[in-house]
């Protein structure tokens, strides 16, 4: 970055830049140093200690859930740039791995938890550790797959002018890497990674207070606080949980992701004209700051020298395309082998037990769940779609609202549950009905601020055309706004929906105290199964779960993205 | 050393594997040689598999048969002393000049030191100081271009290779460019042997290079070697270059080439419907049959002063020139464009006439879209699938080239208003909506 970091004294000791930068780089540093104490203390420990509700402890449980979305964050990356770069490299790699990150992606996350809680407890038994590893896995289930997918996707799409730029210039393949691929790719990444904090800070509070079965424990954190709350019906703390984690995701916002976004904006291959470089206060701090620059420096160097320690490249080309070889069908035996093994642990567990009778049923529940999620997906639509149209087409409002609406999608929406909850054992509201809502609360922003973002995008001669021509009213919506902005729609509600069938599991069953909100669905089924502790009908909720979002997918909102793709996106 | 040549290329062979198994030929007994001190020119058209032969030499593919030997040793990956500069400039956007310019010595493992010391003295020679820090974003084509150059030049190459380097670039710019270059080249300031040059501009060609290897396609093959004995600097207005010039365009019309432009009326070379034909717009037909046909021309044009007139290089007027042809509109020889009888009366009429007379060209001259229309007729529904066609298409060529030859058809087609076609369904009609 700067090249003169390393050379020449600075003239002063510290710039008022620095003073600011080591307050923040100290701040974090002491902030994560002490949420990471309680770790190793024993399980007793934390069941002698039970959490209160005072609002005092309340940075301190923030502290231990933010150190959880950080430990999930470098796994997801650690997966993201093994995983992925294995399955685009490798063409045998490729043929299973990508397959299995789709399913992956479409496996409700909460059901993660409830399977794997057991195992992870058996890995540090006593320990707080084990709790907490089955937590960080939970909110890396909700991280990880969406960053490796889009990792995969940009290391198969690098020019390949850049390509044969790097092997024309001997770059060894881990210089390659790291100068070539990550680079190209981090634009995305950053993207999909914001994406994922939303999505984790929504798990993070869902996995914190875990019972299944006789296992009940409830780990300090924000998750906890709330089922706390909960439990005692207390509405004031609840208040105090929701403003505390406003102040953190904006912290999030302000000192991680939005520098990242605005340094990774010279990543990006291709500029489109007129599009304002995003800015952040943080990143000029740091970028001014003559400490920063240091530490920079120093980690290019070393960078550098790791490059180092490979040896020079001979790159070697094939001089014909790939045969089918011995080592291909050694591959494909072994694959045959562990798709077998997996199937038959599958049919095992299903078949003990299962029948017909309890199979409709499921089905039926589980199209109670579409019937919800298609029907919140179209009421958001009906309401954001124009909004996000009369938004986008007015720059200066689009400033003031798409970070607003960026930061909704990132609030975790189940703390606001208990309000709802609250209002509708207040006013003996029908749950099938009302508890709907909520699967959609924290997912309906995608849909706004992609809708934002293409009405943006409309090009100002187009708009000038339609004026000219008069084209004004519904001829204006159908032949113009409606058209331009479909590709982003169909992106903003693909993600809407995948959220809301997450969030089913969370919505459809719901507690104030002692009582008990159920609304008939498999979300619910799920959450019913996993307090009972009910393995069969865990893993059948959700292998139906997957099953029916795979399906849509497939069916549905593939065919319509590649649909918007081809007939409306403005080259 | 000087016994050796810097690069000697034997018998090369080139052929990619097709999704259906079979071969696809791009380039096929191809002999080349770069001798100290030589700037030697690929001239050709898209798919003549000038840029194939590129990147064989610069060690990014293997040929299928032949040798490529660098200094007396073969070529089975990227050399040292083989250097690139691509079209599209192929720079990192993510890194500044100076980084760029750093990045070939880096993989080196040149120590630090000389690695800024090389890197600012390479920057010098092509121009780009005061730019050291710059993100490529910040420049403009012919900045990043330079980038390109210094890129190459930094590691010291023996031989350069040129990857149509000059063609992203407007026309004054890239003229800047080459004189820069060929200054540098002249006065012996970069520390490079030879260099190799693909282009597909014939005056760009005249102007750089000792030697010029014409090429034609199907497949790939060297037509001819041609000596540039003038001195430089160059002039374009020179006698002795628009001579030069006008032989290679003479040369690439009258070879015995499998294109269509060297066909003799009658007997077309590939005549059918397994003929891939290039993408060209109507309105480009009849501009250029407009202009043939104006005064002082009257329907006879050089094709070198008509290239130059209304800004077509090879790879956009030859492919237009051959359409012409194959419709019967005009007669390409010895480096003229001679219109014929229904080229002149399509260049007078209205409209509406012209569009009957194109209609007729088409479906007498261009089996495919006579066989289009053939089976639109004799169906009940006058419809047909587009998969339909592009299944037999393939017979004959690769996927991407029957897509091409197919959409050829269409645009030609809907001008002549000879079928309809509907992307949506994918369906070719009789009917236009009315």
């Amino acid at each position: 970055m700067n090249q003169n970091a390393l050379l020449g004294l600075p003239r002063s000791l510290a710039t008022r830049w620095d003073l600011i930068a080591i307050v923040v780089v100290v701040g974090l540093i002491a902030f994560l140093g002490e949420a990471s104490r309680g770790l190793l203390e024993p399980l007793a420990q934390l069941e002698a200690t039970p959490l209160s509700l005072d609002p005092v402890h309340l940075p301190w449980y923030a502290a231990r859930t933010s150190l959880r979305m950080f430990a999930a964050l470098g796994l997801s990356l650690l997966f993201t740039f093994t995983y992925a770069t294995w399955a685009a490299k490798s063409a045998r790699a490729e043929k299973l791995l990508v397959p299995i990150l789709d399913i992956l992606q479409s496996v409700p996350v909460l059901g993660f938890i409830s399977v794997t809680v057991v195992f992870f407890m058996s890995l540090a038994p006593g320990r707080v550790l084990g709790v907490e590893f089955a937590a960080i896995f939970a909110i890396f289930t909700s991280q990880a797959w969406n960053m490796a997918f889009s990792f995969y996707q940009s290391l198969r799409t690098v020019p390949t002018e850049l390509r044969e730029a790097s092997d024309a210039f001997l770059l060894s393949p881990w210089m390659r890497f790291w100068q070539l691929e990550v680079p190209f790719a981090l634009p995305a990444l950053i993207w999909n990674t914001m994406m994922s904090m939303s999505g984790g800070w929504f798990f993070v509070v869902a996995s914190e207070a875990i019972a299944v079965g006789n296992t009940s424990v409830a780990l300090p954190g924000m998750g906890s606080y709330i089922a706390v709350a909960i439990e005692r019906r207390d509405l004031s703390a609840i208040g105090w949980a929701i403003g505390t984690m406003l102040v953190v995701i904006m912290l999030y916002d302000q000192l991680i992701f939005r520098p990242l976004v605005a340094w990774a904006d010279r990543l990006r291959v291709e500029q489109e004209p007129g599009a304002r470089a995003p800015r952040s206060w943080a990143l000029e701090v740091m970028r001014r700051s003559r400490l920063v620059a240091l530490a920079t420096g120093t980690f290019n160097a070393t960078v550098r020298w790791t490059s180092w320690a490979f040896p020079i490249a001979t790159i070697r080309v094939a001089a014909q395309g790939r045969s089918l070889g011995r080592m291909d069908m050694i591959w494909f035996v072994a694959l045959g082998a562990m798709v077998a093994f997996g199937l038959w642990h599958v049919l095992r567990i299903l078949i003990a037990g299962t029948s017909i009778d309890e199979l409709l049923p499921l089905i039926g529940l589980a199209l109670l769940t579409m019937l919800r999620v298609f029907v919140l997906i179209a009421l958001a639509s009906l309401v954001w779609v124009p909004i996000g149209i009369w938004v986008g087409m007015r720059p200066r409002v689009v400033e003031a609202v798409q970070p607003v609406a960026q930061f909704l999608a990132a609030f975790p929406a189940n703390l606001l549950f208990p309000l709802a909850i609250y209002g509708i054992v207040t006013w003996q509201l029908n749950p099938d009905v009302w508890l709907s809502p909520l699967m959609i609360l924290g997912t309906q922003w995608y849909i706004l601020f992609n809708v934002i973002a293409g009405a943006s995008g409309i090009p100002t001669e187009l708009r000038y055309a339609a004026e000219n021509f008069q084209v004004k009213g519904w001829l204006w919506w159908r032949t113009v706004a409606l058209p331009a902005v479909f590709p982003f729609y169909v992106t903003g509600a693909i993600t809407a929906s995948g959220g809301s069938w997450n969030a089913a599991i969370v919505a459809e069953l719901a507690t104030w105290g002692k009582t008990r909100l159920e609304a008939h669905g498999l979300g619910s089924y799920i959450a019913e199964a996993t307090a009972a502790g009910d393995f069969h009908r865990i893993v059948l909720g959700i292998a139906t779960m997957s099953i029916f979002v795979v399906v849509i997918n497939r069916v549905l909102w593939r065919p319509l993205y590649y649909y918007g793709e081809r007939r409306f996106r403005l080259a | 050393m000087n016994n050796v040549d810097l690069l000697d290329v034997r018998g090369v062979r080139k052929a990619f594997a097709k999704p259906d198994g079979s071969d696809l030929l791009v380039l096929e007994g191809v002999n080349l040689n770069v001798r100290e001190g030589e700037i030697v020119g690929l001239l050709g058209r898209s798919g003549s598999g000038k840029s194939t032969l590129l990147r064989l030499i610069a060690g990014l593919s293997q040929p299928s048969a032949g040798t490529v030997d660098y200094l007396g040793k073969q070529v089975t990956g990227p050399a040292p002393g083989i250097a690139m500069v691509f079209q599209s400039f192929a720079i990192f956007p993510w890194l500044t000049v100076l980084d760029n310019v750093e990045l070939g010595l880096r993989a080196l493992r040149t120590p630090e030191a000389e690695v800024r010391r090389r890197s600012l003295e390479a920057i010098d020679l092509i121009g780009l100081d005061g730019f050291e820090s710059a993100y490529p974003r910040e420049l403009s084509g012919g900045m990043r271009q330079r980038v390109g150059f210094a890129r190459a030049l930094v590691v010291h190459p023996n031989l350069l290779l040129m990857d149509e380097p000059f063609s992203a670039l407007d026309v004054l710019t890239a003229e800047t460019l080459r004189t820069d270059f060929l200054d540098l080249w002249c006065d012996g300031r970069m520390p490079i042997k030879g260099v190799i040059l693909v282009t597909h501009n014939i005056e760009e060609a005249v102007l750089m290079c000792d030697r010029i290897l014409v090429f034609g396609s199907n497949p790939g093959r060297v037509l001819t070697n041609m000596q540039v004995q003038l001195p430089q600097p160059r002039n374009r207005l020179d006698p002795a270059f628009r001579e030069l010039v006008e032989r290679i365009y003479v040369e690439m019309t009258t070879r015995p080439a499998t294109g269509v432009l060297s066909a003799q009326a009658g007997h077309m070379a590939g005549a059918g419907i397994g003929t891939v034909l290039p993408r060209i717009s109507s309105n480009l037909l009849s501009g250029l049959m407009e202009k043939i046909a104006a005064p002082p021309r009257n329907g006879v044009a050089d094709l070198p002063a008509i290239a130059a007139e209304s800004h077509l290089e090879i790879d956009k007027l030859f492919p237009v020139a051959e359409t012409l042809q194959m419709m019967r509109f005009a007669e390409v020889s010895g480096g003229d464009i001679k219109l014929t009888e229904a080229g002149l009366a399509f260049a007078q009429a209205p409209l509406d006439e012209r569009k009957k007379i194109f209609a007729r060209q088409l479906l007498n001259y261009v089996p495919l879209a006579a066989h289009l229309r053939r089976v639109l007729d004799e169906r009940p529904s006058h419809s047909a699938r587009k998969s339909r066609f592009l299944d037999e298409l393939e017979d004959y060529m690769t996927d991407a080239a029957a897509e091409q030859t197919l959409w050829a058809v269409i645009s030609l087609g809907r001008f002549a208003e000879v079928f309809a076609y509907d992307d949506e369904n994918a369906m070719f009609s009789l009917e236009n909506p009315v």
